[in-house]
This record gives structure tokens, C-alpha cells and sequence, in this order.
């Protein structure tokens, strides 16, 4: 079985049919891209995975268990997490509170012990530091974890936001447009960043993506949507020669 | 040295807590305060305190409550009553009042939570609303109740003293709009100290408590925060009811202050919770500290003003236009940032070990 198993999955807003007969099925360890032009879907498939909407139709199955229908919360307890295409940062918090909000599941005290300061409190949370600092040393972040998340530069933010979905301890993380607003150096650094990311944490990774380099760059597998169908899926290359794709997408 | 800077940020709160409350104790004790002003301490300490609670739920929680003296009233009430029934059996005053300041927080907090599960899933205008709404229909009630104690035990009734149907050792305790007379007269000025620090050490742990983050998390991107498994309405819950509790306990302190206790409109109504707000505004959305300050200013101001009759309100006025530009200018925030205690401290150990 795939760690992701996505059948016929579909929802309809008013009378448009948004997504229609989704498929995906994604291998543990794979960097999955998801492509398209603009209103095709993508972001919408995004947003049925991670519960904020509820399918009409279709199954999602992670690491074999039914999470179709699940609250968005529940859906990152069993182990999707993800970035925004809009940076959604906790913009008052700090960089390092960000990124500990992130292990809030993972590491817990009750709040009495965290009101009375004892023992359990102190342990946990100098363990959620060190946790934190490691996380944010891959992305780079390590020199500014006392700045206001809302104060760092955008493609800072793009990788905090990458840091913090991290520290949920997710099997699946999915990417919207990590590379939006970025410059062509940036792009590249973060092509090596997710490619590092897969490495280092064993990630399987989906990702929203328009900048066509990063995509046949690190995409082993391509799923291309156009008016919310698959057009094309695949291996990359043979993805990107298809005709059809051509004619909708990429332009001849 | 995250940790270190937080902590010392909290110190410096209670610093300031403490020396206001050795100043006061001075002057209380050199007979250097006017009657006016000692009958001022207890209230100031309420009023501090339910800053800090409503700053809980505005600029942490970060929802909007226009109903804050509603949750002031039932924990006043509850504790009020208590002391009025215990008063016989527990004589000893400090015990009593221990207990009731605890009842009034608990009564606060169920309080909070009942009314925090439908509200909590409402959002701006309308939360603050429905709070408001829920600070006027407590007010009203207790207006109407009437409970009485008598050799068969306690008696309700929502008509009239009457229909409480006592025997002949019956003793009313909340008589409808005219409330409850005779509770005892617990509260002091050290009290009400160590409430507010109790207050703020709640607070102001909870902010930098797990829960606290996520909390925060919440208030400033919900749909982040629900995307990282952070279990939205619980938190929410959660900081409501302590907040609720703490405006309780204030309460507690209020009523044990007054030989009469009834809920009108100045005191547990829409003018109250309105005032508390402002406190929260002028001290800062999210600035504990700033607005217990704020709150002891502006309780203070308008007394000190007395002599200028009628110039009062204006100078009043005036003074809550000055803070508001102050509070919302970028020179101000830099002045802020320059001056603030933390870093003069800071600036002042550099330069002891450079020597």
C-alpha cells in the first residue's frame, strides 16, 4: 500500500464541480509535485486532504487508515502537515515560539504545571527548545529565533512556515508554492532545502508548484490538473512531454 | 537567554506591584492619605485586577468581551453569600474570606465555560455582542432573585421576598434589587495586593505556558494554528475561564469591601465592563503590565482632579486623548523601546561590567 491513497475524490461549490475524480497515490518517500494553471484546483486538493474541506465524494487513505471527513486537527495528529500558499505565520510569536507551536502535540505538560512552573514544565520546555533550535538550524533560522515571526524577510517566512508544519511530525508534507515570491537563487536554495528535507527526515513530500525548474528539478512523480481533472500523471519526464500538457500548461 | 529575558520582564511587573504597594503602606502608615484616597485602595486592586483578566481575553485570546463585569457580579454574589451564610459557623475572618475568594473564582469559572462553549464559536462583532448581552441578563437576574435561610434550608424565588415561604427564624440574604447587606468586611489593601500578583503570576505563566502559545497561536492564525493540531475550541475555553475566574475574584474582592451589595448598571453593567476595556486599550492590547498601570492611573486621575471641580472630566479627557496618540505614534513605540526598564537594566549591567 502508498502511504497516501487518494480514490475519486471530488467536491462541488454551488454548481462548479471544483475537483472531480481526484486520484493520487503516493510512495513513502517520494517528492510528488501537483501542477496546473491558475483556478485549476490544486489549492482545493490541498484543502480536501488537510480537512478544511469535506469531500462529496472519494476516499483519503494515509498509511492505510480512512481519513476522509476528518477535522483539519485531527487530520495533522495523523500525520499530514502542510504550508500556505498566503504565508499563515504566527506573527507575534517569536520564530522559536512558532516552531514550538508546531511540537505542541508531541511534547506535552498539563497547564497547571506550566502555571506553577513545576518540574514537568521546565524539562518539557528546555526539551522543546533544543527540539526547535535543531529544526530551525536546518532551515538557517537559527541566528534570528528571538525575532517576531511577522519581522523576518518573505522567503525567511516561506522556510519558518516549513520548519514549524516539520515539528508536527508529519508522514506527508504538502508544499503550496513554496517558491511564490521567491528570486531565481532563493528558489534554488530551496530546492536544495526540500531535497535535504526528504533526506534527512525521511519525508514524503507533495508540493504546489508553477516555477517549472523546481519541479523537473526534484519531482520524481507529476500530477497535472486543468478545470479540476487529472489531465496527465506520471513520471515527470514523461508528464512533461505530453502533448496534452503542452497544449494546457506549459505552451508550445 | 530567551528564558532570562522573559523572566526578567516579569519581574520587573511585580517590582512595580510591590514598590506601589510599600509606597501606599507608607503613606496609609504616616497618616499621609486623605479618607478619600484610603477608601480608594481596595478598588484599585479590583479594578487592576480585572485589567488583567480582561487582557487575557482581548489581547491574548484576542476575542472581544463587552461583558466582563458580568463574570465580576456572579463571583461578588456567590462569594458574598457564602460569607453571609458562613458567617456564624466560620469566625475566622481570613479562613472565611480564603474560601470565598475561591468559590467566587470557581462560580466564575463554570460561569465562563457555560457561556464560552456557544459563545466561543462566534467571532468579532458578534462575540462581543452576545457577551454583552450575557454581562446585562446576570445583572437583571440577580436583580430579581431573592434567597432566603431559614431552619429548612435555602429558599429561591424569582417574584418577590414573600413567596420565599419562610418559617419565623427565616433571614433573607439576597433581597432582589436591594441585594445583600450586612457581608462582612474582609477586604483589605493587602489582600487585594496579593490577589493582583496572584493574578498576574497566572497570567502571566500561562503566556508562556505551552497552553499560552497556543492560545496565541489561535489569535493571530486560526487556520495555521488548526493546521498544526492545535484543538481550537478547547484553548479558547480554556483562557475564557481563567480569564472569567480571575474577573471573579476581583468580584470577591469588591463585595467584601461594601456594606451593601447590589448589582446596578455602575457597577456590574455596561459602563463597568466598558471601563475595564478601556483600561486594556490605553495599557496596551496584549501588555499586562501596561494595563494595571493604566488602570491604577485612570481610578487615581479622576480623584486627584476633585479639587478642580469642574475642570475634572476635561483634564480626564484630555488625559485619555494624550495616552491614546502616545500609545499609537512609531516615535512613541521607539521612545518605548528606548526607555523601556528591561533594557535600562540591561544597559546599566553592561556598564558595571565594562568598568
Amino acid at each position: 500500500m502508498a502511504l497516501l491513497d487518494v480514490t475519486n475524490l471530488g467536491i462541488s461549490f454551488g454548481g462548479l464541480r471544483a475537483v472531480d475524480a481526484f486520484e493520487i497515490h503516493i510512495e513513502h518517500g517520494e517528492l510528488y509535485g501537483l501542477i496546473g494553471p491558475n483556478g485549476a484546483g490544486k489549492t482545493t486538493v490541498f484543502n480536501l486532504l488537510t480537512g478544511v474541506y469535506k469531500p462529496d465524494t472519494g476516499t483519503i487513505m494515509l498509511a492505510d487508515k480512512n481519513i476522509t471527513g476528518m477535522k483539519t486537527t485531527m487530520i495533522n495528529k495523523a500525520g499530514i502537515a502542510r504550508t500556505f500558499q498566503n504565508i499563515r505565520l504566527f506573527k507575534n510569536l517569536t520564530v522559536l515560539d512558532n516552531v514550538k507551536a508546531g511540537l505542541h502535540n508531541n511534547y506535552e505538560y498539563s497547564t497547571f504545571a506550566g502555571i506553577f512552573r513545576l518540574p514537568s514544565y521546565r524539562n518539557t520546555e528546555k526539551a522543546m527548545d533544543e527540539k526547535a533550535m535543531e529544526l530551525l538550524s536546518v532551515f538557517d533560522l537559527d541566528g534570528e529565533v528571538n525575532l517576531l515571526a511577522g519581522n523576518l524577510p518573505y522567503g525567511k517566512q516561506r522556510k519558518l512556515e516549513i520548519a514549524r508544519a516539520l515539528a508536527t511530525d508529519p508522514k506527508l508534507l504538502l508544499l503550496d508554492e513554496p517558491a511564490a515570491g521567491m528570486n531565481p537563487n532563493e528558489t534554488k536554495e530551496l530546492m536544495n532545502t526540500i531535497a535535504l528535507i526528504r533526506d534527512k527526515f525521511d519525508m514524503t513530500i507533495l508540493l504546489i508548484e508553477h516555477d517549472m525548474k523546481l519541479v523537473s528539478g526534484i519531482c520524481e512523480k507529476l500530477t497535472v490538473l486543468n478545470f479540476g481533472q487529472i489531465l496527465s500523471q506520471g513520471k515527470t519526464s514523461d508528464v512533461l512531454n505530453d502533448p496534452e500538457v503542452i497544449k494546457a500548461y506549459l505552451g508550445e | 537567554m530567551k528564558r532570562l529575558k522573559i523572566n526578567r520582564d516579569y519581574l520587573i511587573t511585580y517590582g512595580i506591584v510591590i514598590v506601589f504597594y510599600v509606597i501606599m503602606s507608607i503613606l496609609k502608615g504616616t497618616n499621609n492619605l486623605s479618607s478619600l484616597f484610603k477608601g480608594l485602595l481596595v478598588p484599585l486592586c479590583v479594578y487592576m485586577i480585572m485589567a488583567v483578566s480582561l487582557n487575557l481575553t482581548v489581547g491574548i485570546l484576542g476575542e472581544l468581551s463587552l461583558g466582563h463585569a458580568g463574570f465580576m457580579c456572579v463571583g461578588a454574589f456567590s462569594s458574598a453569600f457564602f460569607s453571609m451564610i458562613m458567617k456564624d459557623s466560620i469566625t475566622n475572618p481570613i479562613v472565611r474570606f480564603i474560601i470565598a475568594i475561591i468559590i467566587s473564582a470557581v462560580v466564575a469559572a463554570i460561569f465562563g465555560i457555560l457561556i464560552g462553549i456557544p459563545v466561543l464559536r462566534l467571532r468579532g462583532d458578534y462575540l462581543a455582542i452576545v457577551t454583552l448581552a450575557f454581562g446585562e441578563i446576570i445583572k437583571n437576574i440577580i436583580n430579581i432573585l431573592y434567597v432566603g435561610k431559614d431552619a429548612d434550608g435555602i429558599h429561591v424565588s424569582f417574584k418577590d421576598a414573600a413567596s420565599l415561604g419562610m418559617g419565623e427564624d427565616g433571614k433573607i440574604i439576597i433581597n432582589g434589587a436591594q441585594g445583600i447587606t450586612g457581608t462582612p468586611n474582609d477586604s483589605t489593601f493587602t489582600i487585594g495586593i496579593i490577589l493582583l500578583i496572584i493574578s498576574l503570576f497566572i497570567v502571566l505563566n500561562f503566556m508562556s505556558s505551552r497552553s499560552g502559545r497556543a492560545v496565541m497561536a489561535i489569535r493571530d492564525n486560526r487556520i495555521a494554528a488548526e493546521s498544526i493540531g492545535i484543538n481550537i475550541s478547547k484553548y479558547k475555553l480554556m483562557a475564557f475561564a481563567i480569564s472569567a475566574s480571575l474577573a471573579g475574584m476581583a468580584g470577591a474582592l469588591y463585595a467584601h469591601n461594601l456594606a451593601t451589595l447590589n448589582a446596578l448598571p455602575k457597577n456590574f453593567g455596561y459602563n463597568m465592563s466598558i471601563m475595564i476595556l478601556v483600561y486594556v486599550v490605553l495599557g496596551g492590547i496584549g501588555n499586562i503590565r501596561g494595563s494595571v498601570i493604566a488602570a491604577a492611573i485612570l481610578t487615581v486621575l479622576p480623584e486627584l482632579l476633585r479639587g478642580l471641580s469642574d475642570y475634572r472630566m476635561l483634564i480626564y479627557s484630555i488625559v485619555l486623548i494624550g495616552m491614546m496618540l502616545f500609545n499609537s505614534s512609531s516615535k512613541a513605540e521607539q521612545w518605548k523601546a528606548k526607555f523601556s526598564p528591561a533594557k535600562l537594566i540591561k544597559k546599566h549591567k553592561t556598564v558595571k561590567e565594562a568598568e
